[in-house]
């Protein structure tokens, strides 16, 4: 059993209301949750597996599996999409053998789509671990992402 | 005096020496969209230079004046003079402008954008009369942009909190009063009176009530809430404690988006600064008034905008709608009276409180009274979070405040109101951008999103966009919603890949009315808005996409290829490095071709080629393909 679960739930407290900030603690710390930490939170809350497992599902912040070294987020927002957002997303699918919510086998990259950044004044845009990358063209991520690759970012 | 005044005294003392004293002040444009455009490695190489002339300077972040296309941005002030703002700055001009200002006295007239109000520095336009602010009025976003959003007193030494003070002195019904009489529209969307939303709850029997702020801006190409959030939350918070009074609530939660971070670092700030010198907690300000506020974060759902979802989330529960009646304004959060309001309308109380409701009724319509605030984005030149009088002309907010089409290109429609709302067509742009006018064009207000379509934008694909959206964010509680939205994305996807017949049409036209008909929350019965405003102002791009499988906008994949034109091509080869399938092949110098069967149209070739050559072209998939 971790501890670090144990102490996120007793910081909180184990109201159901407090259900979600502690999803999102947990996942904060782990990068992801894993079935291990749901069970875990279900026992501390006293509160049912499903019940833990319907809300962490319902709500797309939350991951389940465990995410890449570098994580790609492709905004979809409606201003990036008429700027050419899914040709950006289908050149990352391509590129790195992966759909959205996969990681690559090597675990170095994982690839989402989210659905608005609200940086829509310099669409299209995408996130790599946090850094935003605005003003994009497919030529300009694939400069990016090499620079990844080759440990240069 | 009261305590609370000498600290408004002490506030605006420390303000006004900011704002007037000698040493140089340099502000620095710190939004979201600010960092995203690279205002951290600007402000580095300030610190860097500023450091090599060994000039002392205080550098302060500000949040967002609205003018985003030209982020990074940072104002300048010198000599107690006004700030002068500088746009789409580089780490090259960056060192030249700091000496030429700071060292030269030389104010580059030549990179600013405009000086804000005060002392005027000759030469330099005023900012306020630059064409993209000019036709704006600033009631909402007054501090955004000119205010350190994490400094309670710089809002305090502009007018900050005394519509709280002026409250307190008032009974609720009083302050419900005002707001109503001001003709106050919820700025969420539907529109509906505030002053009458707040006096149910306050009318209702029940205790504890609750006051929620709704920060969940989920429309996508909305940015406005982050916007205020973000540059001045003290008047969103200002809002919420009198809304909070009205109401008789004695717990406030504002519900942010989890992308929103930087929003949600400075209310939690602000909220801090606000215990500290209780303006919430206990006794508000010796009054007998009490409040305790914190931020509930959202964790990505865009159902949980609608009012019963959204208590859902907070609750800790899937946040799925339920049937209404009855009403949060008397079953809410746990079963008790609770109010909730989008954030631009609690940024947009004080201001009534404080200058009064005939001033905030002046602006606006007869029906749609006072500023609203918009995300102009899109295929338009000027980008940004603007404020407008309701009434305003889609025109004017195109043309004069938009600066036109991107590229010189043809404007085809405008988006509102997001996945709920529709597209007008540039025939209409002479439409008044208010709740009834554009309810009238079948699409809605909305929170305030706008995107600007071009020739290059295909109709058919936007629908799909939408409702690609609206599959995914369907709580999946209703059937219409459900398994509509599904079977609509469906025979759009048919549409945009050539497969479908006319009969399509008619079907698609059948569901979306069941489903705005049939279904339980307002995501549901308006999720037909874009499918209805396209196939109505766009009948003929549909019949060409069905009768003749042409995309004339070039987008939709299966209906176009992307081709080598012989005579351009400069045999570079980098399109043929690019090509993440090897579709491409041709010898060095000599003219490249593109093998059809392995193409996967992902247009790198497209972006990659050199502009001096353009030899990728995107065309019309059975354009030469016979003969």
């Amino acid at each position: 059993m971790s501890s670090k679960v144990r102490e996120i739930v007793e910081s909180h407290g184990s109201n159901p209301s407090n259900l979600i900030p502690i999803l999102q603690d947990v996942q904060t710390n782990d990068g992801y949750l894993s079935e291990n930490a749901l069970a875990e939170i279900a026992g501390l809350m006293d509160v049912s597996e499903s019940t833990i497992y319907g809300v962490a599902t319902f709500y797309t912040q939350f991951k389940f599996v465990k995410p890449g070294e570098h994580e790609i987020r492709i905004c979809q927002g409606t201003a990036c999409h008429v700027r050419g957002a899914e040709s950006l997303l289908d050149f990352f699918k391509t590129n790195l053998g992966i759909q959205p919510g996969e990681t690559t086998k090597d675990g170095r990259f994982s690839l989402e789509r989210v659905a608005c950044l609200g940086c829509c004044a310099l669409a299209p845009v995408m996130v790599i671990d946090g850094e935003v990358y605005g003003h994009l063209t497919t030529a300009k991520a694939e400069k990016i992402l090499t620079e990844y690759k080759e440990g240069k970012r | 005096m009261s305590d609370f005044e000498s600290l408004r005294q002490k506030a605006r003392s420390k303000y006004e020496e900011l704002r007037t004293g000698q040493k140089p002040v340099i502000y620095l444009g710190a939004a979201s969209c600010g960092k995203a455009a690279g205002i951290a490695s600007i402000g580095g190489k300030i610190k860097e230079i500023l450091g090599e002339l060994g000039i002392e300077s205080k550098l302060v972040e500000v949040g967002c004046v609205g003018m985003c296309c030209y982020e990074p941005m940072i104002y300048i002030q010198k000599d107690g003079k006004a700030p002068i703002c500088y746009g789409n700055l580089t780490t090259k001009v960056v060192p030249e402008l700091i000496k030429d200002f700071l060292v030269d006295g030389d104010p580059r007239t030549d990179l600013a954008l405009g000086a804000f109000d005060g002392p005027q520095t000759e030469g330099v336009p005023r900012l306020f009369d630059h064409p993209m602010l000019k036709p704006q009025v600033r009631v909402v976003l007054r501090n955004c942009g000119v205010i350190d959003p994490t400094d309670i007193d710089h809002y305090l030494a502009n007018d900050g909190y005394v519509a709280l003070q002026k409250v307190l002195a008032m009974t609720p019904e009083e302050v419900i009063e005002e707001v109503k009489s001001a003709g106050m529209r919820g700025r969420g969307g539907a529109g509906f009176s505030t002053g009458m939303k707040w006096e149910f709850c306050a009318k209702a029997s029940g205790s504890p009530k609750y006051m929620i702020c709704n920060a969940d801006e989920g429309d996508p190409g909305a940015f406005m809430n982050r916007s205020l959030l973000e540059g001045d939350p003290h008047a969103v918070l200002e809002g919420l404690v009198i809304a909070a009074y009205a109401i008789g609530a004695s717990k406030g939660y504002v519900y942010a988006r989890a992308e929103y971070p930087l929003a949600i670092k400075h209310l939690n700030i602000a909220l801090g600064q606000m215990r500290e010198i209780n303006l919430i907690g206990e006794n508000i300000l010796g009054s007998d008034f009490s409040l305790e506020v914190i931020v509930k974060e959202g964790a990505g759902a865009f159902v949980c905008g609608e009012e019963t979802a959204l208590m859902a989330s907070i609750m800790g529960e899937r946040g799925m709608p339920r049937p209404r009646p009855p009403f949060p304004a008397t079953h809410g959060l746990w079963g008790k009276p609770t109010t909730i309001n989008n954030v631009e309308t609690l940024g947009t109380v004080a201001t009534i409180i404080r200058e009064g409701k005939d001033w905030f009724s002046h602006f606006g319509t007869e029906k749609s009274k006072g500023t609203k605030t918009f995300s102009l984005v899109g295929k338009v030149q000027r980008t940004g979070l603007i404020e407008v009088t309701l009434g305003t002309t889609l025109q004017e907010i195109i043309y004069e405040i938009g600066g036109g089409i991107l590229d010189g290109k043809k404007a085809k429609a405008i988006q509102t109101g997001g996945p709920s709302g529709g597209c007008i067509p540039a025939s209409q742009f002479d439409l008044n951008v208010d709740y009834e006018s554009l309810t009238q064009a079948g699409t809605i207000m909305g929170s305030g999103g706008l995107i600007v379509m071009d020739e290059e934008t295909c109709i058919v694909d936007i629908a799909h966009y939408f409702l690609t959206f609206t599959k995914e964010e369907s709580c999946g509680k209703c059937t219409p919603c459900r398994i509509g939205t599904h079977r609509m994305l469906d025979i759009l996807h048919k549409i945009k890949t050539g497969k479908a017949e006319m009969k399509d049409l008619e079907k698609l036209h059948e569901i979306a009315w069941t489903v705005k008909n049939g279904s339980l929350c307002g995501l549901g019965q308006t999720v037909p808005n874009p499918i209805y405003t396209t196939m109505k102002y766009f009948e003929d791009e549909y019949h060409e996409h069905v009768e003749d499988r042409k995309c004339r906008a070039l987008v939709c994949k299966d209906l176009i290829r992307y081709h080598i034109d012989a005579e351009r091509c400069i045999g570079c080869g980098i399109c043929a490095g690019k090509c993440p399938v090897d579709a491409i092949s041709g010898e060095k110098k000599q003219t490249h071709v593109i093998e059809e069967s392995l193409c996967i149209k992902c247009g790198i070739c497209f972006h990659s080629c050199p502009p001096k050559a353009r030899a990728v072209e995107k065309i019309d998939a059975e354009v030469g393909q016979d003969g």
